[in-house]
């Protein structure tokens, strides 16, 4: 459909794919686990919000459908490409200049830990711009702001159509902030997650 | 812009060589070494510093080297003290069941929380020794290098909300009773029972510079890891190989592992998920 040339070129480029989600974010992570090619190379975090004591069903129903391979985060895991990583409950996940996974157990941010926008912003400045981000569904304003970091540091920012999300707020909160590089629907992001 | 100064604690970034300035500067003036700390989670400690207290990059060099009280709030400011009663609760199951049968049979068992924090992670385990019947001959050390945390540890009155809120952890690491049964309450302090707090005992001791203090036949450091450096770790693991009797327990955090392959061969994993570990040889 609609996508731009440039779109292409940059998910194509990028070596860092990053998503963050809350409320009514899992199906759409879900299917986007289960679509993305084993060969794929990039590295993939996705940081879900979730509760504490989350029991990682997650983590397995993830793992069974995916073609890459798929781990939850340990501290100072190296971060490979064709792997995806998913933020573990209870932590946040920074990227370390040397290629390594920092975990840490500092405070919520906006009540939620794994924080959305700590990775982010880790991410930005790890990796400045050559990462993808894609901000999904949820029901607070975690993420606008790293997803903003990310722009500013020259990578390349998505935001889910609001109109597409469960929960419109999240991706509203960084439209608000003029975080997104492009709005795209639900479709749109399945289609570009597609295209090699 | 006004934007930056938001909850979610974004503020002036410092750059890499800022960082390293201020590492080199507060090991020259105050001894204490961050270098092999991890610089991700040190970067955004700094940065908050600088923004809680609104200070400058060089106000912060200038405190730092002029005003000595100051290097006590910094390094307040700059450990993570987060933590909980019963954190993981899959991991006090598994204490509970694979580690305490054999901690029963020594007469008497020591265990150290290293990295201890305001010790919510001492009482838990002085809870599960206390349920397991051994309270009596156990006895807890906790440790951590903020001295404020510490004297939290010490006094052992907690916000009774807080404690509230690990209702669920107890629960779930399959404890008897309710975790407020072991608190004394009024109003919205909780103190932690007196027979739970004779056995323990907390003091500052810093995992970079002191050494072995006692035998023990259990040592706990969790959530300390993530913020050291491989290299670092590997330091404090031979503190802890000489600090554990022979086939004495070390429990990292449930996202930590040991990634030397030195100490893998001297540390035997015996519940890989929640990263409990047993000491081999003497
Ligand atoms: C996140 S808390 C962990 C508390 C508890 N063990 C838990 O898992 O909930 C980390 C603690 O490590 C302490 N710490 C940091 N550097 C240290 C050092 N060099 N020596 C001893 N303790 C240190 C901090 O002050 C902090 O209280």
């Amino acid at each position: 459909m609609g996508l731009d040339k440039n779109i292409i070129d940059r998910w194509h480029s990028c070596e860092i794919l990053l998503f963050g989600g809350s409320a009514g974010s899992f199906k759409l992570l879900f299917n986007i686990v289960k679509l993305l090619p084993a060969t794929l190379n990039k590295a993939v975090i996705i940081v879900m919000h979730r509760k504490r004591n989350f029991v990682s069903e997650v983590e397995k129903l993830f793992a069974q459908n995916s073609r890459m391979s798929l781990h939850e985060i340990d501290d100072k895991d190296k971060i490979k490409q064709g792997t995806i990583y998913i933020a573990p409950a209870n932590y946040h996940v920074l990227f370390e200049a040397s290629g390594n996974f920092a975990l840490d157990v500092s405070d919520a941010v906006w009540y939620s830990k794994p924080s959305i926008d700590i990775t982010f912003e880790s991410a930005a400045e790890a990796y400045g711009d050559k990462c993808m981000a894609i901000l999904l569904s949820g029901a607070n304003q975690d993420g606008a702001e790293g997803l903003l970091k990310l722009r500013n540091a020259g990578s390349l920012t998505i935001v889910q159509h609001p109109d597409d999300a469960e929960m419109p707020e999240m991706p509203t909160q960084a439209l608000n902030l003029n975080a997104a590089d492009y709005v795209l629907r639900t479709s749109e992001i399945l289609e570009l997650l597609e295209t090699d | 812009m006004a934007g930056e100064l938001s909850m979610s604690g974004f503020s002036q970034s410092l750059a890499t060589e800022q960082v390293t300035e201020l590492i080199d500067l507060v090991k020259k003036v105050h001894g204490f070494d961050f270098s092999d700390y991890s610089k991700a989670s040190l970067k955004r400690r700094l940065s908050r510093i600088m923004m809680v207290k609104k200070l400058s990059f060089y106000d912060l060099k200038h405190a730092l080297l002029n005003s000595p009280d100051f290097f006590q709030d910094f390094l307040e400011e700059i450990t993570v003290n987060v933590t909980e009663m019963f954190r993981d609760p899959s991991f006090y199951k598994a204490l509970n069941t694979q580690v305490v049968p054999y901690l029963s049979t020594y007469q008497h068992i020591k265990m150290w929380s290293a990295g201890c924090s305001s010790g919510e992670e001492v009482y838990s385990l002085a809870i599960l020794m206390e349920q397991a019947g051994l309270k009596d001959k156990s006895f807890i050390y906790g440790t951590d290098v903020n001295t404020v945390v510490l004297k939290e540890a010490r006094v052992g009155i907690y916000s009774y909300r807080n404690i509230k809120s690990y209702a669920e952890n107890y629960q779930m690491a399959g404890m008897k009773g309710t975790l407020t049964d072991h608190f004394t309450t009024l109003y919205d302090a909780a103190t932690i029972h007196s027979e739970l707090k004779a056995n323990t005992l907390f003091s500052v001791h810093n995992l970079i510079s002191d050494t072995v203090f006692n035998e023990f036949q259990l040592i706990s450091c969790r959530n300390v890891f993530i913020y050291f450096e491989t290299q670092l770790q590997d330091k404090i693991l031979d503190l802890f190989y000489k600090s554990l009797c022979p086939h004495g327990f070390l429990c990292l955090g449930s996202k930590e592992t040991i990634r030397s392959e030195t100490f893998k061969k001297k540390f035997k994993a015996i519940n890989l998920k929640e990263n409990i570990y047993q000491k081999i040889g003497s």
